[in-house]
């Protein structure tokens, strides 16, 4: 079993985010890239189902600031390939583009099972998983939380709004998206990242030129305008613990 | 080529969702301006009577057994067919759990450009726009949507779902089924779990994020709930990382609520959740982060650390119930 995982940087939104001179993305400067949030769980749970049933887990990642932490953390946790992909990867880079990229480094590693996080808050071209398993001519499946594998088969758990859930058995070779692993992601102690810093290596590939069409075109990148925002409690805890049992009495809850 | 906008009407057992009301109601802002019509297209089976009542001028059903239930693979290639037939200027979808797919897996397989994440549409000197949110909804890009034909995916709180009901039934035309698949296939649905609260039910709601930071903290956040005489509720994060059942979980993927007062601590309320409590009398925010987006749906706000502000709250309102 030889399972792909994909990975985005995404802008850490705890940051401030600037809007660059031209008006219609992101300074690039300004940014901390961390992980996309689904990919860790994708990741995840690529490494559950290897320790499961054996096999081989390969992540892939886009050479940007950060990169190699996100590589070597993936080691640590039990993955065993490593491969960054080179040049051309700025900030303007769109998910068609990436899937593209993407789909050329991994049709000759003929995986069982792609896995992708179920979405990144950069998406503004579709998440990465629907259109990867386009360009790979793989069935798709998304807004997953739990995978077990068998006889060429992935019984995949699909939630819906509500907490309803989809059981469906899903033929490999075939991508999923996942929203949540098994179990929460693990934590990796930072001796063993570095560990893993001189024991994996991160194999370089370079993509051929990126074919961003697919995407729309931005003209204006703003921060939203606020209709009414809240108005802001201020003063030491006990002083706005008495003014919320204030608000409290005035909405009847209390 | 076509003029028509097209939206594809997202139902689960039985039931229009919500957002396919959106869906019209924004398809029929950008059909104003293309000059085309609203073309609804409802793929199932046994599904007549369903959707009566979205705005479209015309309603297109696929009716295939094989299209009882979603399954990705029959649905996209049963809309392809369609779509590449009747080439609509712009397509429309959920974000969601049935619509993303089909729009990520339509974009490769028609060569039609995808825009997500859109949250509104508007007309400009005959131009179609789009304004998507991105990053949690931090920030909104906009720009046009691309020609000759486009797909959309489509999330909640630009439109109204009132905007795209009608009164009177739309005409029905059927057209035939395309679907082939045979990759995937449904072999149960699993009922959510009972047994636990019904947060969709509950006056009072203290709902927590990413914010409490570990499992040890809830016990603080139940006992203020206790003493409010409400249930303690969350976020994605907190359910994923098994602090919480799934039965709590507020947002897309769970319930949506609707409290009398819905008391979020160290929420940053990025769409997928804001979507799902807008419904709330009054909402009060505690986030350590002055610019999360959750202050501009809250009508209360404070910054102050919620491991400062909680136990002294709740001491206050067990005095105050005294």
């Amino acid at each position: 079993m030889h399972i792909v995982v994909p990975v985005k940087l995404v802008p850490d939104l705890v940051e401030e985010l600037v809007i660059d001179a031209s008006g219609c993305a992101l300074d690039p400067d300004t940014l901390r890239l961390q992980l996309n949030e689904f990919d860790g769980h994708a990741i995840e749970q690529a490494i559950l189902l290897k320790e499961r049933g054996g096999g081989q887990v390969t992540v892939i990642a886009p050479d940007l600031e950060g990169v190699d932490d996100v590589l070597y953390t993936a080691a640590a946790k039990g993955a065993d390939r490593l491969i960054k992909l080179c040049d051309h990867f700025g900030q303007a880079v769109n998910n068609h583009a990436m899937a593209r990229a993407v789909a050329e480094v991994i049709k000759p590693l003929q995986p069982d099972l792609v896995l992708t996080g179920v979405q990144s808050h950069s998406d503004l071209d579709g998440s990465i998983g629907p259109l990867l398993a386009g360009y790979l001519a793989m069935p798709y499946v998304g807004y997953i939380a739990g995978v077990t594998l068998s006889d060429g088969r992935a019984t995949v758990r699909k939630e819906y709004p509500g907490g309803l859930v989809a059981e469906l058995e899903v033929t490999l070779p075939a991508v999923l998206g996942i929203q949540a692993a098994d179990q929460p992601p693990r934590y990796v102690a930072f001796s063993r990242i570095r560990q893993a810093m001189k024991s994996a290596t991160i194999e370089e590939q370079t993509v051929a030129a990126l074919d961003t069409s697919g995407g729309p075109a931005v003209a204006r990148m703003y921060k939203p305008e606020v209709a009414a925002r809240a108005t802001m409690l201020d003063g030491k805890p006990d002083e706005v613990a008495d003014q919320l049992v204030a608000l409290f009495r005035e909405l009847g809850v209390l | 080529m076509s003029q028509d906008i097209y939206v594809v009407i997202e139902h689960l057992r039985g039931q229009v969702a919500d957002i396919s009301y959106v869906l019209c109601a924004a398809a029929r802002q950008l059909a104003a301006a293309s000059g085309g019509q609203v073309v609804g297209v409802l793929l199932g089976h046994n599904v007549q009577g369903l959707a009566q009542d979205v705005a479209v001028d015309r309603l297109l059903v696929m009716d295939d057994p094989q299209l009882a239930d979603f399954i990705p693979d029959r649905y996209q290639q049963a809309l392809a067919g369609l779509l590449s037939a009747q080439a609509p200027r712009v397509t429309l979808f959920g974000d969601t759990s049935i619509g993303a797919e089909l729009a990520g897996g339509l974009s490769v397989q028609l060569g039609w450009p995808l825009v997500s994440y859109c949250r509104s549409v508007r007309a400009d000197d005959g131009r179609l726009l789009y304004i998507s949110q991105l990053c949690g909804g931090k920030v909104m890009a906009e720009g046009e949507i691309p020609a000759p034909h486009a797909l959309l995916a489509m999330v909640p709180g630009g439109f109204q779902a009132e905007q795209g009901k009608r009164t009177s039934p739309p005409p029905v035309e059927t057209v035939a089924s395309a679907a082939v698949g045979g990759r995937i296939t449904l072999k149960q649905y699993i009922e959510p779990e009972s047994g636990d609260v019904d947060i969709s039910k509950e006056a009072i709601l203290v709902s927590v994020g990413r914010g409490i930071q570990n499992a040890d903290n809830i016990e603080m956040v139940q006992e203020l709930a206790a003493a409010l005489g409400g249930v303690v509720s969350a976020s994605r994060p907190v359910v994923d990382q098994g602090w919480l059942p799934t039965t709590r979980l507020v947002g897309k993927s769970g319930k949506r609520v609707k409290p009398r007062l819905y008391l979020a601590l160290g929420i940053s309320g990025a769409p997928e959740h804001a979507e799902a409590i807008t419904d709330s009398q009054t909402i009060i925010a505690v986030n350590t982060d002055a610019s999360a987006p959750i202050f501009d749906i809250a009508r209360y706000g404070t910054t102050l650390d919620l491991f400062d502000l909680v136990p002294a709250l709740t001491e206050k309102v067990r005095q105050a119930k005294q």
